[in-house]
């Protein structure tokens, strides 16, 4: 069966890269451009992987991971934060709130769709 | 056995043993092993208190008042209690100060006052001479009725016997003939008396055994134990009242009340209880038993008084017999004539101490506090060049006892008669209470001064003369009775037993009210009115804060004279003998770390201050002052000496004022530390979250870069279209690099200050057309609607034509970039006013919030909060622009559009050095 991957950010050029690439790995794919219309789909959509940017405006990407969380049929959802902050404080808040991995931007895409492959082959 | 020759001679032999034991103490103490040196001779001698009163008195009283004699006794019980505050106190200051008497205390508290020792001692003097001629008229009165054994007669009327035949004045010249040998035998340093203080610890024994074995006969011996009198008692009529308790005191509570204060007060002021209990104490911890010994003693000595005294009712009905007698005349009337003879010796014992010790200490402030310094200034007595003065100071207290003996004979004869041995007491108890407020204010009130205390004495003393000794000599018939009656000159309100017509107290109660109010007013009122001297400043701090003090007077003196320590010697030496200024000069070298004679003592302000001291111990304070002041050349201060103090108190005062503008200048300089701190945090902040923003700014193309960059190298799948695609991104995102790139690094030659500016005269309305068509491309892909008003004519200004176009540039993608999505539209318009280009551009949007209409043109600050909205650029574009308007002499703001949206302006002059005039 497919797995599905949802991806978040408000940043189209990266939304397009992202798409295309796990496209090409076999995923079934869907575009959130911020934390509201995520959480809007992510009822409909049920994916198997949230890959969520964090500066977002209005709702932004901790918010999202924290409000998944909190929901029990949540709680299996795989999480990784991309952002293009990478200071401690940011990478280990994202841990915290429930997110598996925490990619810093710019990201090796074999790297990126390598580690995707493997949350979701634990899973 | 009691016949007249026997009594005489038992009398002369029980006062030579007592003599014998004086002088066996005094031996002990000349040789250092002092016999009276522990607490339980100390409480025997305190209870000197119990006299002929106790002894003859209480039961009189008992026999018309029933529990009526109680009072008197538990004044002191209660007193006692409070003694580990006061007299602890008192006794601390007395130590230190080397206080001689009572008068001494009272002179010294308030300034050395040698008019208020005179005042003390002639209140304590008058008021005490009842008291003496109770004592002599207890002893003649006893010695008449033991003479008539085994008949029971009273003495006759006082004036009815001549005076030589008159057995009081023997009395009272053996008394007096006996204290002199006693008490002034020589002259003492500080006014101790051992000899006495034992002689007076053995005859209190003796008074208690007397008075205890005539209660054990009439109790056990006449009667069947206590039950049995009382029973006895209660089943006669007329002794019945007297079981009730108050019922039997005139005047009721209020009397009991007053009567309770008045021994409290006599216990701490009677002259012989302030010898007793301050100047012969030896160590201030003998109160500590005493505090209870004394009590016990008092107890001990009351237990039997109602026994006798309803023995005595019940003994002899119908009153032919005087109460007061009692004591001794139910032994007389059972024949124990062995009894008899030891109650005579026990009345003898109480009568004998009592007046000992009273003329020993009103001597010591008849010789010290009025006298001396009446003397001692009298310059034709020549006193002062006279070597050796201890013969005269002897002689002045031995013709003091005399008198003070003689004029307590002399009341007896005038009102002897008119009152009970306890009414008696009571009027000199009342004398002495007037010193209650300036003694005991004194040592717990700094603000009571040497006129408030003049005052409250003299107050307290009048009334106490017109209210009580002045009725005991109308009763006595020696003033006209109607003085009593209808007032002096007729005048009702001046009665003096119903003051200003108060009536309906008994004679005590009312007496100690109004000399109470008026004693207490005029110290407090006079106290408050009136400022003290330097002096009385000191002796007030020196009293009050004793605890507080080192014992020889830690505080700083002012002092400055010239002496030599031979005049020093000399004087001690006059007063006190060789021997003993030998001493004091030893003691001081040695707490000076010298060896006196071999080292010589210099005279300074501490060393006359011993001397003073020494001195004080054997003539009182005001009289050592003025023989101290009469050695010592004790020199105004001179002008120079004055300035010098001045000056060191000025100094102090500058240095503190210093010291308040250095703190206060540390306070400030820290506080603003702490402000830069704060400054420097927020920078950093500032600069973090800056660097953060930077970083996010530049990673987020890199990464759209890196991606479409990987997967175009390693993906051959992609096809052209796609290729061509992710390629445009790649260039997109590039420029975005780059302009940001450039940003920062023109951001840096501004803080650095290396930014070249290359002026040219240039026309804004070119400069502004320029701009918005580099802009063009973005302008129509966004489809904002752009509208340019230039005027027709304008001046040409001289900036850097690149960094104005910069700004230009910034505020136009500003205005895109927040214009309204739905209907874009930008203004921008240019005019020209007063020597100033003004340039705004304007858009639609939703505006600037007011509070962030300052800080969006400083570095790193975006509007909006960067975490819940998408930071729009670096940050850093509006602080560039600022900096640049700012260096052509400009000014850069932000204010409302009028249609809603933000309006960034900015102004150049058009002729630098312009006036600085905003338009």
């Amino acid at each position: 069966m497919t797995k599905k991957v949802l991806i978040v950010d408000d940043e189209q050029n990266i939304v397009t890269a992202l798409e295309y690439l796990l496209g090409q790995s076999g995923y079934q794919v869907e575009v959130a451009q911020n934390g509201e219309e995520a959480l809007a789909v992510v009822d409909s959509f049920a994916p198997d992987l949230v890959l969520l940017d964090v500066m977002m405006p209005r709702v932004n990407g901790y918010e999202v991971c924290r409000r998944l969380r909190e929901r029990p049929e949540w709680r299996h959802v795989k999480i990784v934060m991309l952002s293009a902050k990478g200071r401690e404080v940011e990478v280990s808040k994202g841990i915290s709130l429930g997110a598996d991995l925490y990619v810093v931007k710019p990201f090796s895409n074999t790297e990126l769709v390598a580690q995707i492959d493997a949350l979701l082959a634990g899973a | 056995m009691l016949q007249g020759w026997v009594v005489v001679a038992t009398s002369f032999a029980y006062l030579g043993l007592l003599f014998a034991i004086a002088y066996y103490a005094d031996r002990r103490a000349d040789a250092g092993r002092s016999l009276i040196a522990n607490p339980y001779i100390y409480s025997l001698s305190l209870a000197v208190y119990a006299t002929a009163w106790t002894f003859y008195g209480s039961v009189g009283r008992a026999a018309s008042d029933g529990v009526g004699f109680l009072p008197i006794y538990i004044g002191p019980t209660l007193m006692i209690a409070l003694w580990w505050v006061v007299m602890r106190k008192i006794l601390r200051i007395s130590k230190d100060n080397r206080i001689t008497s009572l008068a001494d205390f009272i002179a010294s508290r308030y300034g050395k006052s040698a008019l208020l020792g005179g005042v003390v001692t002639v209140i304590a003097v008058i008021g005490i001479v009842p008291y003496i001629s109770l004592q002599l008229k207890a002893v003649s009165n006893s010695f008449t009725i033991v003479l008539q054994y085994p008949a029971i007669v009273m003495p006759a009327k006082v004036g009815a016997v001549p005076m030589l035949q008159d057995t009081a004045l023997w009395v009272a010249l053996s008394l007096a003939l006996f204290t002199i040998l006693f008490g002034t035998r020589h002259l003492y340093s500080a006014e101790r008396h051992e000899g006495m203080v034992a002689a007076i610890a053995f005859e209190s024994l003796v008074k208690l055994l007397a008075f205890v074995a005539v209660g054990v006969f009439v109790t056990f011996g006449i009667y069947d134990g206590f039950g049995d009198v009382f029973a006895r008692a209660a089943a006669d009529p007329e002794l019945r009242p007297l079981l009730t308790p108050l019922e039997g005191v005139a005047g009721g509570y209020a009397s009991w009340v007053w009567l309770t204060i008045l021994s409290m007060l006599a216990i701490l002021f009677l002259p012989r209880q302030f010898q007793v209990t301050v100047i012969e104490n030896v160590r201030e911890e003998h109160l500590k038993k005493a505090i209870w010994l004394f009590p016990l003693y008092m107890l001990a000595i009351n237990v039997f008084v109602l026994p006798i005294a309803f023995g005595g009712r019940l003994h002899f009905p119908g009153g032919v017999v005087d109460a007061d007698t009692f004591v001794l005349s139910i032994p007389m009337a059972e024949r124990q004539e062995l009894l008899a003879l030891l109650v005579f010796i026990g009345g003898l014992s109480a009568a004998t101490g009592m007046v000992i010790v009273e003329t020993i200490a009103l001597s010591t402030m008849v010789c010290n506090d009025l006298l001396m310094p009446v003397l001692l200034r009298l310059k034709s007595l020549r006193l002062n060049d006279r070597a050796d003065l201890t013969g005269l100071l002897l002689g002045i207290r031995r013709g003091a006892i005399l008198l003070i003996v003689l004029l307590g004979y002399l009341y007896f004869r005038l009102a002897g008669d008119a009152y009970a041995l306890v009414s008696i007491g009571l009027i000199s108890f009342a004398a002495v209470a007037q010193f209650a407020p300036v003694v005991l204010g004194g040592i717990f009130w700094k603000g009571g001064t040497r006129r408030g205390a003049l005052a409250a004495l003299v107050a307290g003393f009048a009334i106490w003369f017109y209210t009580l000794l002045l009725p005991a000599l109308a009763r006595s018939g020696w003033l006209p009775i109607g003085l009593l009656e209808q007032g002096p000159f007729g005048i009702a309100l001046l009665r003096p037993l119903q003051l200003f017509g108060l009536a309906g107290l008994d004679q005590i109660t009312h007496a100690m009210l109004w000399s109470m109010i008026a004693n207490l007013g005029a110290y407090v009122m006079v106290s408050l009115s009136g400022t003290q001297s330097a002096e009385e400043h000191r002796q007030a701090s020196v009293f009050v804060d004793v605890f507080r003090r080192s014992p020889e007077g830690g505080g700083a003196r002012f002092w400055r004279g010239t002496a030599s320590a031979t005049d020093l010697h000399h004087l001690l030496a006059r007063f006190l003998g060789a021997a003993a200024a030998d001493a004091a000069f030893r003691d001081h070298a040695k707490r000076k770390g010298l060896s006196w004679p071999t080292q010589p003592l210099t005279a300074d302000a501490d060393f006359v201050h011993h001397v003073e001291t020494q001195l004080a111990g054997a003539i009182g304070a005001s009289s050592a002052r003025i023989m101290v002041a009469s050695a010592v050349k004790e020199e105004a201060l001179t002008l120079e000496e004055v300035r010098r103090i001045v000056d060191e108190a000025s100094q102090v005062v500058m240095y503190s004022h210093q010291l308040e503008q250095k703190s206060r200048e540390l306070e400030a300089a820290s506080s603003e530390l702490r402000a830069a701190n704060e400054r420097l945090k927020e920078l950093d902040r500032l600069k973090d979250d800056f660097l953060s923003t930077v970083t996010h700014e530049l990673r987020t193309p890199l990464t759209s870069i890196r991606s479409f960059g990987e997967i175009l190298a390693r993906d051959p799948k992609v096809d052209l279209a796609q290729r061509r695609r992710f390629l445009g991104i790649i260039a997109k995102e590039t420029g975005r690099l780059t302009r940001l790139i450039d940003q920062v690094l023109d951001l840096a030659k501004i803080e650095s200050g290396r930014t070249d500016w290359t002026e040219t005269a240039v026309d804004l309305r070119e400069v502004i057309g320029d701009s918005v068509a580099a802009m063009s491309q973005v302008l129509q892909e966004k489809k904002v609607r752009v509208e340019v008003h230039l005027p027709e004519q304008i001046t040409p200004v001289r900036v850097d034509l690149d960094r104005i176009f910069q700004v230009l540039l910034n505020l136009l993608s500003n205005a895109v970039k927040f214009c309204n999505p739905q209907d874009r539209r930008i203004e921008v318009t240019l005019a020209e006013r007063d020597g100033w280009l003004r340039v705004e551009v304007c858009d639609n949007g939703s505006g600037v919030r007011p509070a962030d209409e300052k800080s969006i043109f400083d570095k790193f600050v975006q509007a909006g909060d960067t975490l819940t909205d998408k930071p729009q650029g670096s940050g850093l574009g509006l602080y560039i622009c600022r900096h640049i308007v700012e260096h052509h002499g400009g000014r850069i703001w932000v204010q409302r559009a009028p249609a809603g949206g933000a309006c960034f302006a900015f102004t150049l002059p058009i002729e630098r050095g312009a006036p600085i005039h905003q338009p």
